[in-house]
């Protein structure tokens, strides 16, 4: 590349002005490599998880509790393979601050059911027959420190215990997601020692979580179910799981559009003040183009020359931007709950540098032209 | 007898500004000879820059001919007389018109792009260059770090490095001391005596004119022959 001096000689003529322009291009990027994958994350929410579940809730309010003794009647219909439950445990571990789900579930059946939790088999079994055993996330556990075989106290907020004092429970087992798309931010107790031990409501659990073997049939089902317990005091909403879902994410997506159309704004704006300076950049060339010219380059040549020097930066501050986003997103992915897993996409990465390259080529064109059709007899004298 | 370098005949240039006719030069026959070193003198606006362009192929005349070496440059398309250019001509301006963030060497290697010099063989030859015109010592210096003197043999170098066989030279010590100017001009009158360079020369200076073999003077666009001092 024998014309790089020269294409270096217009990046270098003034450093911190490249230099800025650099870092507000490395900025754009940053921002876009950052903002793809987030959205996409806001996206990905929805198919979290199977159709093949139903949950069955409380008609009204999610803080309503239904019977555990559904469970005989919904067995009886066809399609309904197996049964767990769940229900919010609330407590403070340690801080308020230390947030994350907590879930009485029933060890076996949840198991069963839920096949995108991997652990060793020893563990689920000792989840099952240890009555105060809890099993804790991969990013939980490594948030906390926790080792299995620990004790992990908790106060009580909602279920006080028949002591009015702390539940304590023994970390019988570390799960890990089948693949990346399945978070591990979630804690689970076993059930049976919850029923037991807590102070009231005893036999009441939050939702009941349906299996189903035919996920075709699932509209069936739910509108069996809920017949089922029409006009009862506690009346139920059955919805898949992903429907259930859905709800959640999108209120979270709605979340995520406004952050999307702010960072986008920032975006552009950035682009067009550096594109404007790139512009002018290549202007107050315009005398060095000409003695390029005077001495034989030809139009095509400064033509070239002018935009491989914008695309040269732009690229530069575009990969760089990129790559600080491909290095930050892991970080940001652990910090936040719901993003956890979050990781650059190449389909993205390729996406901003073919970006970088189109800004580099759009802001270096109009300066480039005019360089190409200067007048060398005008530009040399002073009758510009 | 030697032969002539450059024939022009009947040369005609107008200006255009807007809807505005500005005639420059009108029906211009100049013969200059291979070898020769010719000064150009005249009023300032009597079109002397203007001949030189269209010497230089930097320009067309909008009637009559210019045959340099046997090519009739004012034929060709922009990206043949650009590459003739790069070929034939050197250009040496009053303001030096050097890259600012280039060092020395690298101004002068600029012409060399153009060939299909590898690295190494474009260093040397910039580097002879710079030693010809008596700066092979600030290879590495940039525009900045030079005098105006020593920037104009930078200019002066970079016009050889592609030994064309005509220097263009607009003015070349309007902008240096007496001393210097001198200096520089020696060195053309080097470059043509020994180097065979054929060179045509604006000045308004006198002095300078000395230096070369005939004068030529240019008034309302049409020229005089002046006896040499
Ligand atoms: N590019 C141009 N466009 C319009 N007028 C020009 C241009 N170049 C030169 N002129 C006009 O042509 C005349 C001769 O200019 P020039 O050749 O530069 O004179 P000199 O070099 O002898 O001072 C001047 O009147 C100048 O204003
Ligand atoms: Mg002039």
């Amino acid at each position: 590349m024998k014309y790089f001096s020269l294409i270096w000689a217009g990046l270098y003529r003034k450093p911190i002005r490249s230099f800025l322009t650099l870092a507000s291009i490395f900025i754009a990027f940053l921002l876009f490599g950052l903002l793809q994958s987030v959205s996409r994350a806001f996206e990905s929410g929805v198919d979290l998880s199977g159709a093949d579940r139903l949950i069955v809730a409380p008609k009204y309010s999610i803080v309503d509790l239904i019977p555990l003794s559904y469970r005989n009647q919904i067995r009886q219909i066809e399609g309904v393979e197996n049964i767990a439950h769940r229900t919010w445990f609330g407590g403070t571990y340690k801080d308020p601050a230390n947030f994350f789900p907590r879930w009485p579930v029933p060890a076996k059946e949840f198991l069963e059911i839920y096949t995108e939790y991997i652990l060793p088999p020893e563990q689920k079994q000792a989840f099952i027959t240890i009555r105060t055993g809890i099993i804790a996330g991969r990013s939980i556990a490594d948030k906390y420190e926790w080792k299995v075989g620990d004790k992990i106290p908790f106060i009580a907020d909602i279920w006080e215990n028949k002591d009015k004092g702390p539940w304590v429970f023994d970390l019988v087992g570390i799960y890990d997601g089948k693949d990346e798309t399945v978070s591990t931010d979630q804690m689970f107790i076993n059930y049976d020692y919850f029923d037991e031990y807590r102070a009231f409501e005893v036999g009441a659990v939050g939702t009941l979580i349906l299996k189903i073997s035919d996920p075709d049939q699932s509209a069936a089902i739910a509108t069996q179910v809920d017949a089922m317990f029409a006009n009862s005091s506690d009346e139920t909403k059955t919805s898949t799981e992903q429907a259930y879902n859905q709800m959640f994410a999108k209120q979270m997506g709605d979340i995520g559009f406004i952050m999307t159309a702010i960072l986008s704004a920032v975006f552009f704006t950035i682009l067009l003040l550096t594109g404007n300076t790139m512009a002018q950049a290549i202007r107050e060339r315009i005398p060095e183009l000409a003695i390029l010219k005077t001495i034989g380059f030809t139009n095509r040549s400064v033509l070239l020359i002018v935009i491989a020097e914008s695309v040269c930066l732009s690229l530069l501050g575009g990969i760089l931007g990129l790559v600080m986003a491909t290095m930050m997103i892991p970080g940001l992915g652990a910090s936040i709950p719901f993003f956890i897993g979050l990781e650059m996409n190449p389909v993205t990465f390729a996406t901003g540098v073919c970006a970088a390259i189109a800004l580099g080529i759009v802001v270096g064109l109009m300066p480039a032209f005019r360089a190409m059709r200067l007048n060398i007899v005008d530009a040399l004298g002073k009758h510009v | 007898m030697a032969d002539n370098l450059i024939q022009i005949r009947d040369v005609c240039k107008t200006y255009h500004r807007g809807k505005m006719e500005i005639p420059v030069l009108q029906a211009l026959n100049l013969d200059i000879q291979e070898g020769d070193f010719l000064a150009l003198m005249g009023p300032s606006g009597s079109g002397k820059t203007t001949l030189l362009n269209l010497i230089g192929g930097l320009d067309k005349p909008t009637s009559g001919s210019v045959e340099i070496g046997g090519q009739r440059i004012d034929q060709l398309s922009e990206t043949r007389l650009a590459r003739w250019r790069s070929r034939n001509v050197g250009f040496v301006f009053q303001l030096y018109n050097l890259l600012p963030v280039l060092t020395a060497q690298r101004n002068v290697e600029l012409p060399l792009l153009l060939t299909g010099l590898s690295g190494a063989e474009r260093k040397k030859r910039a580097l002879t260059a710079l030693s010809v015109v008596g700066l092979e010592d600030r290879a590495t210096h940039k525009p900045a770090e030079l005098s105006g003197g020593q920037e104009q043999r930078v200019a002066i170098a970079r016009a050889l490095v592609s030994d064309p066989c005509l220097l263009i030279c607009d003015e070349p010590t309007g902008d240096l001391d007496r001393k210097t100017a001198d200096e520089i001009l020696d060195l053309l009158q080097v470059l043509n005596r020994d180097h065979g360079k054929t060179i045509v020369m604006v000045t308004h200076d006198p002095k300078a004119a000395d230096h070369a073999n005939h004068r030529l003077h240019l008034d309302k666009g049409s020229l005089t022959a002046e006896i040499p001092a």
